[in-house]
């Protein structure tokens, strides 16, 4: 069934017409295309699946009742469209969590964009693979380098731990006008008018929070 | 499976491309009577003889191949229009034409199931392949164009062209920004992830695909 998002900002017409399978497809195109990990979509997936149980249910209840095979199968499609987005979307994420386990845990803020079983999956990870490193190396290293997450004991930050590569170029796509700052804070404001449904390769950093509060898209 | 396509070759592959594809609306004139279909993709309503109706890329091309239908081509799809866009492309320096963002996995759809819908398919096919060519070649020249930017417009591509371009664009521009801020990238190499390197730096052409 068609259900109106209900982000807080966005203008009426996407309000009224952004239906739970388009929502998922958008998350699961930025979760692909963005370097590190974004906020948990938990309301959507939650209606998602709820969903998609609802349809499995219906299409048993279809076969049972002898409807039409050619109904039948094109539920089944659409089925098998939503579960794949879905299915996807939450393997990417666990790629990226396997990925910067290490910095995923380090700082609330980055806790926070897991949900609570990516948590559960993110801490057990992390723990297996330090007490791996431990017992085949670091053990045998000279007292100063045996910590996971530092090079050695003098270093000032977590120098071992893989980060999130944030300027890195994506391409995007805006989906309504505004201005958009070229450049970081401290550094020349050159400004770029975006238009909506322009591309534009940019760095991930500064398209960073316009993506979060969905007035672009990653393509 | 629905999993991972090899990140260091392209994001997306072909086929996730043109699986975002398929949710584009098309219009389709049903030969039977069906009930309204209420998907989680959306409602699609009371399927009558002869009445055309729009429905999802996906939902058309299944009704299809099971002989329920029969496509109306979209407009741009045209041997006029077409050729009209064809000659613009070729002009020298022009820059990329209005197309829909879609138009190439479209287009293949179409004439993979419905060529008998589409007049003059041999023709139309010619003409979307030239002038998906053309736009490669233009989007390969303008790749050489690169400077130090920071933001990279890119008018009226289509989404298999900017998966095409992306990795090597990516990196390019990624090498560009590095060099144009020497001091901010010696910091960033210390942290950089530890993801190995690819040997070779040159842009491969994916094959095409018949």
């Amino acid at each position: 069934m068609a259900s109106s998002s209900d982000m807080g900002s966005a203008d009426f017409e996407s309000l009224s017409s952004t239906s739970d399978v388009e929502l998922l497809k958008r998350a699961w195109r930025n979760e692909k295309a963005a370097p590190e990990i974004l906020p948990y979509e938990g309301d959507l997936v939650e209606r998602a699946k709820g969903q998609i149980e609802l349809v499995e249910e219906n299409i048993e209840a279809y076969v049972e009742n002898g409807i039409d095979p050619l109904v039948v199968s094109l539920y089944q499609m659409d089925l098998d469209r939503t579960q794949f987005l879905l299915r996807s979307y939450l393997r990417v994420r666990l790629l990226k969590i396997e990925k910067f386990m290490f910095h995923s845990l380090k700082s609330e803020e980055a806790e926070s964009r897991l949900s609570e079983q990516e948590k559960v999956f993110a801490r057990r990870c992390a723990d297996d693979l330090a007490k791996h490193f431990e017992e085949s190396v670091l053990r045998k290293l000279p007292e100063n380098y045996q910590s996971v997450l530092k090079q050695s004991l003098i270093s000032e930050v977590d120098d071992m731990v893989p980060e999130p590569h944030l300027d890195t170029f994506v391409a995007c796509r805006s989906k309504s006008h505004f201005t958009l700052n070229l450049y970081e804070e401290g550094e020349s404001t050159q400004t770029e008018e975006m238009y909506r449904g322009d591309l534009y390769f940019i760095r991930y950093k500064i398209v960073k929070g316009a993506i979060e509060s969905g007035k672009m898209d990653l393509i | 499976m629905a999993g991972q396509t090899d990140p260091h070759v392209s994001l997306f592959s072909p086929e996730e491309v043109e699986f975002m594809a398929e949710d584009e609306l098309v219009e389709i004139v049903p030969n039977m009577n069906m009930e309204p279909l209420n998907f989680i993709a959306g409602d699609f309503g009371r399927f009558i003889p002869q009445i055309p109706i729009q429905v999802p890329l996906w939902l058309a091309v299944a009704l299809k191949r099971r002989g329920k239908c029969t496509f109306r081509p979209p407009g741009w799809l045209s041997v006029d229009n077409l050729t009209q866009v064809l000659e613009a492309e070729r002009e020298p320096q022009s820059k990329f034409q209005a197309l829909p963002f879609s138009y190439v996995e479209i287009a293949r759809l179409l004439f993979d199931h419905a060529r008998d819908d589409i007049p003059d398919m041999y023709m139309v096919r010619s003409l979307v392949e030239d002038i998906r060519d053309v736009r490669l070649h233009k989007l390969e020249n303008n790749l050489g164009t690169f400077l130090g930017t920071s933001a990279v417009k890119m008018e009226n591509v289509s989404a298999m062209e900017v998966n095409l371009v992306r990795p090597f664009a990516r990196r390019a521009l990624e090498a560009f920004y590095k060099h144009d801020k020497p001091e901010a990238a010696a910091d960033r190499n210390t942290r950089s992830s530890r993801q190995p390197r690819e040997a070779n730096d040159e842009p491969r052409r994916p094959l095409r695909q018949r």
